[in-house]
């Protein structure tokens, strides 16, 4: 069990590792240098306030300063929290722009990869065995998972958001109104989350009815399944047990599928300006914000880390032979 | 997996069994409704990309027509904010697609199976070394890196959107290669092989791909349609080349410049549609592959 | 329990027609008989076994009637078998290594599909646990996952398993090829036990391993091509076998103690005809060295002796 948690948990820090080396090490590719050119343009504006954003750049980009010691700056910058000033709500520090923004974008992806995965595993094993509901769920679930995450956001946008005058399309909450913890308030987020949430929500929700169908179909053509109907087992504990273990290459498929999920959360959240992870990168492409950019990509790489990691947890504990197989199976 | 009157044809000295083995799975790939019709709806679009801009004598973005104006004789998907031909830039888009998903498509496959292949046939070290690195490539979350690349080092053209992309989509097909390589490694022809004297590229190409040949035409069809929409969603952020129309970009402008809220509805569908039907297309043509390919799923 | 079968037919359904399978078998077992069931690949002995407790989505009942105990064995109602599987008639299947859900316990798995069928896990566990112990294994495996054993212990715990409820008719199908011969004498001596305690009445016994099987059966049943060649007490068919087939059968085997440069091992040469399309008459009839006009005519499956039946012309 040691040795499977730590070769996962090796991959996963040698993954920071390389992502925070990317993230060093790519400005310095680029023509010119863009930091500098940033700083100098912020500096007319701003002289004074420029302190902290000069002294931590000097310390990681410095030309002074030998190349090995700036990436060893750049990581000692990061343990103590420190990524920079973000020159689009200049002074704001980095890691504050970022956890006002977070809270947005795991209000749209928990929910959403929960109760797809969730719902898309249960009417994926329904239309295994319905042949009415199969004919309806599987070519809707292809169009689905082929489907732009993008597009759908912004087809819901339009047509119920607009069109229909349902929902808001824009923000995380109505801009005349100011956070406070009342119900109205309350109401007025649902309101903003639940177009972005269901877009996220359909195009996730075909792959995983996709796969499901496919995998039960699959194991009630196994071994264990046609002993079970020999030995006259009702069909209800048959599919109980091709339901338990076909969801267990589907949590391994959730984690291949994180990424694509996090990417769509974050073109979502664009459509609908969500003032979550998205939206902070656009803004910051735009605003050429490249400590912001920076930073936001490093969270978002160390939260999709936790994820995976969570799932392997999960994964072990709910897979026999995994846990088994690690202690040494005995004879 | 072979029909016993192609096998007792072979045996009989008449075709040789790779030959027919294509043979007889085009005959069924032809008849089979799920290829026929994805692929006539792929083809579709691949004909109207190549043939629609040849026969206009303006440019996607000229400004060419009334500004916001719907569908009509003259523009059969209207014109944008700006009196541009959207019809024309879809077609336009549909090139850039089918580039990109070619190439990028292209590349993550050989990437994949290269790398799968020799780590399943090498093992050992370069294993464990080439695994690392799947699993890295795999875990780091694809668009958020390309991001990071595109906003400093900028991309300029298809080609390179697509060289991203092809870099990134490998892992899944290295891991699911690896593990069918480790289990044909084992098999008598490969052991024969060996000790004939083939060496170990040659041995790849000639002995485990052939056997896998199926698992990869299905393999680079899925890898096509993850590199359109990954590049439609790279293009939507802004970070796709913005010389050429794409189908991305297309959508952006739209959000721009405000086409939901004045309901240009011609401007922003049809590319999203145009997406998913190709995307989909594929998808359904791999079901019917898979069923070409095991025929114990054809017999329905 | 005493089985009847009367002019059985199963085919399966493909795509250029139906597979003749199983081409009217009619032969009856008699309570505590334990019968061995063989000859090659394709014969259509499994088919046989397998009818027997349930068709899987290819086959198809084409004709004949199947009696246990006097009462009507509805083989072609799958709903109707469900009650009789298990409680009258069970199976050891031929993949009975991988027969057991992965991810249960063996004994969370046994106490639910006991439960399922309406039985009380509790008023069987001691049984259970004493029949484990007769073929070797101790209790604690009612705590493990299959991945744990090995693949003769898996093999034992579903022996047990079938034949927990005592059912009239048992099927073991290839019980025995895919074990080592130290484990596969074990078993076969255990299978002979279950019956000499009544665990279980007639067993039917399906392999391709005349040699085995000699040593547990009481009768042996030979088929070919779909069609029941030759049934006899084990003793005859080894010694004094009467159709030609089960004769070349017996030759091809190799004997301990004989060289082969002294005497080659023959095979039988030829191939068993396809059964999507049959040939009319005796089928074995291309490949028989005795084969002559009247062949051309099916010989019946008739008593030439007592309690032996064979079909060929040549031997009644």
């Amino acid at each position: 069990m040691r040795r499977y948690f730590g070769r996962k948990l090796f991959i996963y820090a040698l993954t920071f590792i390389v992502a925070v080396t990317i993230n060093w090490m790519v400005p310095r590719f680029m023509p010119g240098d863009p930091v500098l050119r940033m700083l100098t343009r912020t500096s007319v504006s701003n002289p004074d306030a420029i302190a902290p954003m000069r002294a931590y750049y000097e310390k990681v980009f410095g030309l002074d300063v030998p190349l090995w010691k700036q990436y060893l700056n750049y990581w000692a910058e990061l343990f103590q929290g420190n990524m920079g000033v973000s020159v689009w709500l200049f002074p704001t520090p980095v890691t504050d722009v970022i956890t006002g923004a977070v809270p947005y974008t795991l209000a749209l992806l928990l929910p959403s990869i929960l109760l797809s995965w969730w719902a898309g595993n249960k009417v994926g094993a329904l239309a295994a065995r319905r042949k009415w509901l199969d004919n309806s769920v599987l070519p809707a679930s292809y169009v689905l998972t082929a489907t732009p995450y993008m597009w759908l956001g912004i087809l819901l946008a339009w047509s119920l958001g607009l069109v229909a005058g349902l929902f808001p399309i824009a923000g995380g909450y109505s801009f005349d109104r100011q956070p406070t913890w009342s119900a109205a308030f309350l109401a007025d987020l649902l309101a903003h989350w639940i177009l972005p949430f269901l877009s996220l929500f359909l195009v996730a929700f075909g792959g995983w009815a996709i796969g499901m169908r496919n995998l039960i179909i699959y194991e009630l053509e196994a071994d264990y399944a046609s002993y079970l109907e020999a030995l006259g087992a009702p069909r209800r504990l048959v599919r109980r047990y091709a339901f338990r273990n076909a969801l267990l290459p589907q949590l391994t498929g959730l984690a291949l599928q994180l990424g694509v999920i996090v990417a769509g959360a974050l073109v979502t959240e664009i459509v609908f300006g969500y003032p979550g992870l998205g939206s902070l990168i656009l803004n910051a492409i735009t605003n050429q914000d490249y400590f912001l950019l920076q930073g936001v990509f490093l969270f978002i790489v160390l939260g999709v880390l936790i994820a995976n990691f969570a799932i392997d947890v999960v994964y072990v504990l709910v897979d026999p032979r995994t846990r088994i197989g690690m202690q040494g199976g005995s004879a | 997996m072979i029909d016993s009157t192609i096998l007792a044809e072979a045996e009989a000295g008449h075709l040789p069994l790779a030959e027919s083995k294509t043979r007889e799975a085009l005959h069924y790939a032809l008849r089979n409704r799920k290829v026929v019709g994805g692929l006539a709806v792929v083809l579709a679009f691949l004909a109207l990309g190549l043939a629609a801009p040849l026969f206009t004598d303006h440019g996607p973005n000229d400004f060419v027509g009334p500004p916001a104006a719907p569908p009509s004789g003259d523009y059969w998907l209207g014109t944008t904010t700006f009196g541009q031909d959207v019809f024309l830039q879809f077609a336009n888009g549909i090139r850039s697609t089918f580039l990109v998903g070619f190439l990028g498509g292209g590349l993550a496959a050989l990437i994949g199976m290269t790398v799968g292949f020799v780590a399943g046939y090498r093992g050992g070290l370069v294993d464990e070394l080439l695994n690392m690195l799947t699993n890295v490539v795999l875990v780091l979350p694809a668009l958020v890196v390309l991001i990071i690349f595109h906003a400093y080092v900028g991309v300029t053209s298809v080609p390179m959107q697509a060289l991203f992309i092809g870099a990134f989509s490998w892992p899944w097909v290295a891991r699911a290669v690896r593990a069918q390589t480790l289990s044909l490694r084992t098999r008598e022809f490969v052991d024969l092989a060996r000790l004939s004297g083939m060496r170990t590229t040659a041995i790849i190409r000639r002995e485990i791909a052939p056997n896998m040949s199926s698992y990869l035409v299905m393999t680079f069809i899925l890898l096509f349609g993850g590199a359109v929409l990954f590049a439609a969603t790279l293009d939507f952020i802004g970070l796709g080349p913005t010389d050429v129309v794409s189908l991305g970009l297309m959508m952006n402008s739209a959000v721009r410049w405000s086409a939901l809220h004045l309901g240009l509805w011609w401007w922003f569908v049809p590319p999203g549609a145009g997406i998913t039907a190709i995307v989909g297309s594929l998808y359904i043509m791999n079901v019917g592959l898979d069923e070409v390919f095991n025929p114990k799923l054809r017999e329905e | 329990m005493a089985l009847q079968v009367k002019d059985l037919r199963v085919y399966y359904r493909t795509l250029r027609g139906d597979v003749q399978a199983l081409d009217g078998a009619t032969f009856t077992l008699a309570d505590g008989e334990i019968m061995g069931l063989a000859g090659e690949s394709g014969c259509g002995k499994s088919t046989l076994g397998k009818s027997l407790i349930r068709l899987d989505a290819r086959m198809r009942l084409v004709g004949g009637s199947v009696e246990l105990d006097g009462d009507i064995l509805p083989i072609g109602d799958d709903e109707a078998m469900r009650p009789l599987r298990f409680t009258k008639v069970s199976l050891i299947p031929q993949y009975a290594m991988s027969a057991l859900n992965p991810t249960r316990k063996i004994g969370k798995l046994i106490a639910e599909l006991l439960r399922s069928r309406g039985f009380d896990y509790g008023r069987f566990r001691p049984e259970l646990i004493r029949r484990l112990e007769l073929v070797g294994l101790g209790r604690e495996v009612l705590d493990n996952y299959p991945i744990e054993l090995s693949g003769g212990m898996k093999q034992r715990v579903v022996m047990v398993l079938s034949t927990l409820l005592d059912p009239g008719l048992l099927i073991a199908d290839e019980l025995t090829s895919a074990l080592d011969v130290s484990t596969q004498r074990a078993v076969a001596e255990a299978l002979v036990e279950f019956r000499d305690r009544r665990f279980v009445g007639s067993i039917i016994v399906i392999t391709h391993d005349i040699s085995l099987v000699y040593q547990i059966a009481d009768t042996i049943m030979v088929m070919y091509a779909g069609k029941l060649a030759e049934k006899a007490p084990a003793e005859t068919i080894v010694t004094a076998p009467r159709h030609p087939y089960t004769q070349l059968l017996l030759s091809s085997l190799p004997e301990v103690g004989v060289r082969y440069s002294d005497r080659k091992l023959t095979g039988i040469p030829g191939r068993p005809p396809t059964l999507l399309k049959p040939p009319g008459g005796c089928r074995f009839r291309d490949r028989c060295p005795l084969a002559y006009d009247k062949c051309r005519e099916e010989p019946p499956f008739t008593e030439v002796a007592a309690d032996h039946l064979v079909a060929c012309w040549k031997a009644m």
